[in-house]
């Protein structure tokens, strides 16, 4: 009894510790970020890795989701003699929750669980021990350039999503099942206002941050966690966590920020 | 892969991102950074529920503007909307601005009835003549309760 009192204890203040760590690196990053020297070659490196090697998955699960959002809404729409709506339905649901949130996981998937593994293993290694008596700061080194990059990167490939999966939707919807093309594409372009558009990007900045925060953190301070001593074993548990984590964070803000924003 | 592919790589990836976002900005979402040649009028509806920003604005049938702002005069308990009409559509200082719906659950929109007069309503101008949203609750209830 005592001893199940005790571990509920001992794993809340881990998990508040770790939300103050994950912070604390932020603010970290963000004062050292506007100080010199500046170096724009490993923000480029990252978008490639982050952005640019996340393109096939994007397209193909873009190209996906719209095709099931257009064969599930023509199939509900029909039911009320509206398949005229299904442009708007296709495009509004994608725009505004779902190519952000899936994006995110994406990302999350793709590359946040290489880049926690990354900073794992090099902190185990004592790679980056090994930077600090270099005198480089690893954090601004090694985090700066994956928090910026995400930021960069999640909102390009959340358009790259809408707009493959607009398509996706026009392809069952308008080539499959003949739905007047007219009332697709204009249904579409007049129920869409920019405040969804801008809806979607501030998802996605706010997604691209927290997604590459937390998995930087979670790698990056993995020595001062309950797997800090397990060697490679930890290395896949952080990661396992970090995946986890930041999915679940991801579709809470979706929440939060909807429920803010509109 | 060495640095001059991973920069062309990217920077591929990257206009292709500005691509999309402008194509769903600028044709899917009709953001403009120029405002379009017209002028805007105002017009006050004791109910406009259901209107929103970016609804259409008909003539006719056709499309010849759109409702820029939706604003709330506390003191008379009205709606103050804001038109944007397309440069060249007159409208005239009788004409009569009403709400409409796109069948019957449709998206809401003002449709513009010309009127008579020979004097055009201007930038800034009132439409006095107004007809508010009609509520399809308030007439079944009109209708059952004023029955006896």
């Amino acid at each position: 009894m005592i001893k199940t009192i005790n571990n509920l204890g001992t794993t809340t203040i881990e998990a508040i510790e770790q939300i103050g760590r994950t912070f604390n690196l932020l603010l970290i990053i963000a004062w050292k970020i506007v100080q010199a020297p500046y170096r724009v070659f490993p923000i480029i490196k990252q978008v490639y890795f982050i952005g640019a090697r996340s393109m096939t998955v994007i397209l193909i699960s873009g190209a996906t989701i719209g095709m099931v959002l257009g064969l599930q809404f023509y199939n509900t729409l029909e039911r009320f003699g509206s398949v005229g709506v299904l442009g708007s339905a296709v495009a509004l649901s994608i725009i505004r929750e779902l190519g952000p949130v899936m994006t995110a996981l994406m990302v999350v998937g793709r590359a946040g669980s290489a880049i926690c593994a990354e900073l794992g293993i090099m902190r185990i290694s004592e790679q980056i021990d090994a930077l600090e008596c270099m005198a480089i700061a690893p954090d601004k080194y090694l985090v700066a350039p994956k928090l910026v990059a995400g930021i960069l990167s999640v909102p390009l490939l959340n358009f790259v999503f809408n707009v493959v999966a607009i398509g996706g939707g026009y392809f069952v919807g308008v080539i499959l099942f003949g739905v007047a093309e007219g009332s697709y594409v204009n249904g579409m372009i007049d129920s869409v206002l920019w405040s969804d558009v801008r809806l979607g990007l501030v998802k996605s900045l706010i997604f691209g941050l927290l997604i590459m925060l937390i998995c930087c953190a979670k790698g990056f301070y993995m020595h001062l966690g309950k797997y800090g001593s397990q060697g490679a074993e930890g290395v896949s548990r952080v990661t396992t966590d970090a995946v986890v984590i930041s999915s679940v964070s991801v579709l809470f803000c979706d929440f939060l920020i909807g429920a803010l924003m509109s | 892969m060495n640095k001059i592919s991973i920069e062309l790589v990217t920077g591929i990836f990257v206009i292709i991102g500005i691509l999309a976002f402008t194509w769903l900005a600028v044709s899917v979402a009709g953001a403009t950074f120029s405002e379009q040649p017209g002028y805007s009028l105002t017009a006050r509806f004791t109910s406009i529920s259901g209107l929103r920003e970016g609804a259409i604005v008909e003539g006719a049938g056709v499309r010849i503007g759109t409702v820029t702002d939706i604003g709330f005069d506390p003191e008379a308990f009205e709606a103050i909307v804001t038109l944007r009409v397309n440069e060249g559509v007159p409208v005239q200082e009788d004409a009569i601005a009403a709400i409409r719906t796109q069948g019957i659950i449709g998206e809401k929109y003002i449709n513009i009835i010309p009127g008579g007069f020979e004097e055009l309503l201007s930038d800034g101008d009132e439409i006095y003549e107004t007809e508010s949203a009609i509520s399809l609750e308030e007439l079944v209830s009109k209708y059952i309760f004023s029955s006896d």
